[in-house]
């Protein structure tokens, strides 16, 4: 029974949400309460709905209920535990499912927030979200049901894709949808902004620190992608600029200079029309992202299987671009600023700056992952896009990203005076220059990687040099050292927080630019007994071992690692040979390290032993990239706590 | 002035949409194999009956060359009675198809024949030579040949009785 009552669960879903999003729509017109309650009513049914729509598919998958499709499809009789329950969102239906029980939860949040205190747009907020998963709940009953029944039941099922069998693949996606579906808050609020006219700064505060949650949680998701990429697929890699990358990518862009520009807004009332247009470009690329993946128009490695379901969500994204974008041009008279740009060099005009290189960016971006279909469609000539092109283009855009980092933080208000620019960067710009000199003496070539360092630590000195200031006023009052940096911290908690991310995003900067400009790689054919050199190290080849393992077959080579000192570690790079697939899995073997990471591919290998083929790396500061993410992680934490007064 | 410009923000929505549904119309898994043109790579292997099957044999015929295997579900599964369809419609009409199965037990192969009640010939591509010379990346994948012996098309992913005869109508209209 368990495709029927799954069908049936989603159908009512369905119902409830259309019902709810109408409701909340007519009774925020009408100004009616009881209409409003009621869909609060809905959304608390609909979430209930789909929390157990996602428990039963799970239960369907650890009791093996080989009669639902999506089950037999995305498991085996052998599939350990942990995978049958990241298999419920492995594939395309199910993926649908968490996406939209992730909505659903989202809505009762902003419920239990918001019914009291932003009376004006949350009805409509409301509604736009529970629209929304509408959407979703009709692609499950009609293009992707998850629940679909399939006759007669197979006695096994196919199993999961074994690259998705690492725990990566257990919180990627849930991080990325988090992050994806958390955009529709300042989305479903932008719109009822738009609705009622209200378009002043009560979108902007209502919905600052859901926006700061769907932005951590979609940095979060890029990098664990990143995290997963790196030690699975083998290449030795963490960004590829695959079309899926770029379009969580692009959402990111345009959510990042969202988060700034909203400040102007607040502190300026500027670019009202600007913010409204970008929060609307977030989510319209966060559902481009989803048309992308889903659609089959455009390959990738991310690529689910293709279907109807391309056109229902290009149906919705178009219903959703024309909608909102036709909203602006209504209220196109009450979106005017109130404020003016007083001068060039003032944190507004740096903002601004700012906003336009983070723009630039997600375009250049878009447009190198849909040139592919452009070109066929003027030229009728097929090309790919590569990475060098991305590299190309953006790697000026974010050095001079992190520049403004540096500067907008600290640049006053309206027009810097000379006293304010030399009080802020005379030392921090001293320092950057420095860097860049100590570097050209040491011998370093790469502008790339001389640029970036210098950069770095002009940022990490501005932060550092106005937390030392703050600090220093706090002593002065006499409060003791520590007390007086936590106390700075949590009362500034906004401003610290933000910064806080910055250093995340300098330390993350470092590991690209390292791994970017210093990674070594070398491949090549041992025979028992031969070594490989790269790096300082050596790596020698002492034989091969199979063995079978709960759902796989797994041939490791064993090699010995030395650098000097013999007999360093040893390193069991293998190959998994997954019994359903043609192709065997790379195993990848690393030890990472804070300076450089050592990893190793088993390719091609005699069945003997004799011989084996390796792809030996040293890559160097990647696991920066991973501490950054811990860095913006605190930061975020710091930067969404409750507000505190000031003290008197 | 912006009365004009005002409209022009959602207006500039509709062609990144058009393009977007442009794309359903192509298909990106039609990838231009370097191979098409050549001539197709002789192969000479064993079938599940016994008798080895020669392509240089059917020179003169307008051949399909399909690679698949028993564990390639559900494309494989899905393309299989398409596949016996065709075979039945065009095998007096000068069409060969042969099936290579790759990357596979016998026992699970021959179930898999069985199961559709294929009767073109299936060949074993035991050691894989034949599906590297033919560049084959994943199952299933088709090469349609035309009766000079040359390689014209080639199809990823399961076939349909409508991309199967778009190709097959095509070669057979052409002279020997």
């Amino acid at each position: 029974v368990t495709p029927e009552l799954g069908e049936g669960i989603l159908i009512v879903a369905l119902a409830l949400a259309l019902y709810g999003s109408v409701a909340a729509g007519t009774g925020a017109r009408t100004g009616r309460s009881t209409l409003i309650e009621s869909a609060q009513h809905a959304a608390v049914g609909v979430f209930v709905l789909m929390t157990a729509a996602i428990v039963l598919l799970a239960y369907a998958f650890l009791t093996f209920d080989f009669s639902v499709r999506y089950v037999a499809s995305n498991t085996t009789l052998a599939t350990p535990f942990w995978y049958r329950i990241t298999a419920v969102w492995g594939a395309l239906e199910g993926s649908i499912i968490l996406w939209a029980w992730m909505l659903s939860l989202y809505t009762l949040l902003v419920i239990l927030r918001h019914r009291e205190n932003a009376r004006d747009l949350y009805p409509w907020a409301m509604s736009a979200m529970l629209g929304v998963i509408a959407f979703f709940a009709l692609v499950m009953t009609v293009s992707a049901p998850p629940f679909q029944r399939l006759s007669p039941v197979p006695l096994d099922g196919r199993g999961l894709n074994p690259l998705l069998q690492d725990t990566g693949m257990i919180t990627h996606p849930i991080a990325l949808y988090l992050g994806f579906t958390g955009f529709t808050v300042p989305f479903a609020f932008a719109m009822g902004a738009l609705a009622t006219g209200r378009v002043g700064d009560a979108w902007i505060t209502t919905t600052r620190r859901w926006t700061i949650v769907a932005w951590y949680f979609l940095s979060l998701g890029l990098l664990i992608g990143g995290w997963w990429s790196y030690h699975v697929l083998g290449w030795g890699g963490y960004w590829a600029w695959d079309p899926v990358e770029n379009a969580a990518f692009m959402p990111w862009l345009t959510g990042t200079a969202l988060l700034h520009s909203v400040m102007i807004q607040e502190r300026r009332r500027m670019l009202k029309l600007w913010n409204l247009t970008l929060v609307i470009l977030t989510f319209l690329l966060t559902l481009f992202g989803t048309f992308l993946t889903r659609s089959g128009v455009i390959a990738s490695v991310h690529a689910f299987t293709q279907g109807t379901i391309g056109a229902f969500f290009l149906g919705f994204l178009s219903l959703v671009a024309l909608t909102a974008l036709t909203l602006l041009a209504v209220r196109w008279d009450v979106l005017r600023s109130e404020g003016t740009l007083d001068s060039v060099i003032s944190r507004e005009s740096v903002f601004l700056l700012n906003n336009v290189m983070l723009v630039a960016a997600a375009f250049t971006v878009f447009f190198g992952t849909v040139f592919p279909l452009l070109s066929e469609a003027v030229r009728g000539v097929k090309v790919s896009v590569g990475a060098p092109f991305f590299n190309q283009v953006n790697i000026p855009l974010f050095l001079s990203l992190i520049f403004l980092m540096g500067v907008g933080p600290l640049i006053a208000w309206r027009r810097a005076s000379v006293d304010n620019l030399r009080r802020n960067f005379l030392w921090p710009v001293t320092l950057g220059v420095v860097m860049a000199l100590v570097c050209f003496v040491l011998g370093v070539r790469s502008s790339f990687a001389v640029l970036s360092l210098a950069l770095t630590l002009f940022v990490a000195s501005t932060v550092a040099l106005d937390f030392f200031r703050a600090t220093r006023a706090r002593l002065r009052m006499g409060e003791t050292l520590f007390p007086a940096m936590g106390g700075l911290l949590l009362r500034h908690n906004r401003r610290y927080g933000g910064f806080l991310v910055h250093l995340g995003i300098l330390v993350i900067t470092v590991g690209v630019m390292g791994s970017h400009a210093w990674s070594v790689q070398t491949e090549t054919t041992l025979k028992r007994g031969e070594s490989a050199h790269l790096g300082g190290y050596q790596f020698r080849f002492d034989g091969l071992s199979g063995r079978q393992e709960a759902n796989f077959f797994r041939v490791s080579g064993t090699f010995t690692v030395s650098n000097g000192k013999p007999n360093l570690l040893v390193m069991t790079p293998a190959k998994k040979f997954y019994p359903q697939d043609q192709a065997p899995i790379a195993y990848v073997d690393y030890r990472l390290g804070l300076k450089e990471d050592l990893y190793m591919v088993l390719g091609d290998f005699a069945r003997d032993g004799s011989q084996a083929t390796i792809k030996v790396q040293v890559n160097r500061l990647v696991s920066w990239i991973w501490i950054g993410g811990l860095v913006v992680t605190l930061g975020t934490v710091l930067a969404v706590l409750p507000d505190r007064k000031a003290p008197r | 002035m912006t009365r004009i410009l005002r409209w022009a923000i959602p207006l500039s929505a509709l062609p990144v949409l058009a393009l977007l549904a442009y794309g359903f119309r192509v298909d990106p898994r039609e990838i231009k194999s370097p191979l098409v043109g050549r001539p197709a790579s002789p192969f000479t292997l064993a079938t599940f009956d016994g008798p080895p099957l020669s392509l240089e044999a059917q020179r003169g015929k307008v051949v399909v060359v399909n690679f698949w295997a028993s564990w390639c579900y559900p494309s494989c599964y899905e393309e299989a009675p398409a596949l016996e369809r065709a075979w039945r419609a065009y095998r007096d009409r000068g069409v060969q198809i042969i099936g290579v199965d790759i990357q596979d037990t016998v026992d699970a192969g021959q179930k898999f024949i069985q199961q559709f009640g294929l009767t073109f010939p299936n060949v074993r591509d035991v050691g894989g030579k034949v599906s590297v010379d033919y560049g084959v990346y994943g199952v299933p994948e088709t090469f349609f040949v035309d009766r000079r012996g040359r390689i014209r098309a080639k199809h990823v992913g399961s076939l349909t009785d409508e991309v199967f005869r778009g190709h097959i109508e095509k070669l057979l209209k052409e002279a020997t």
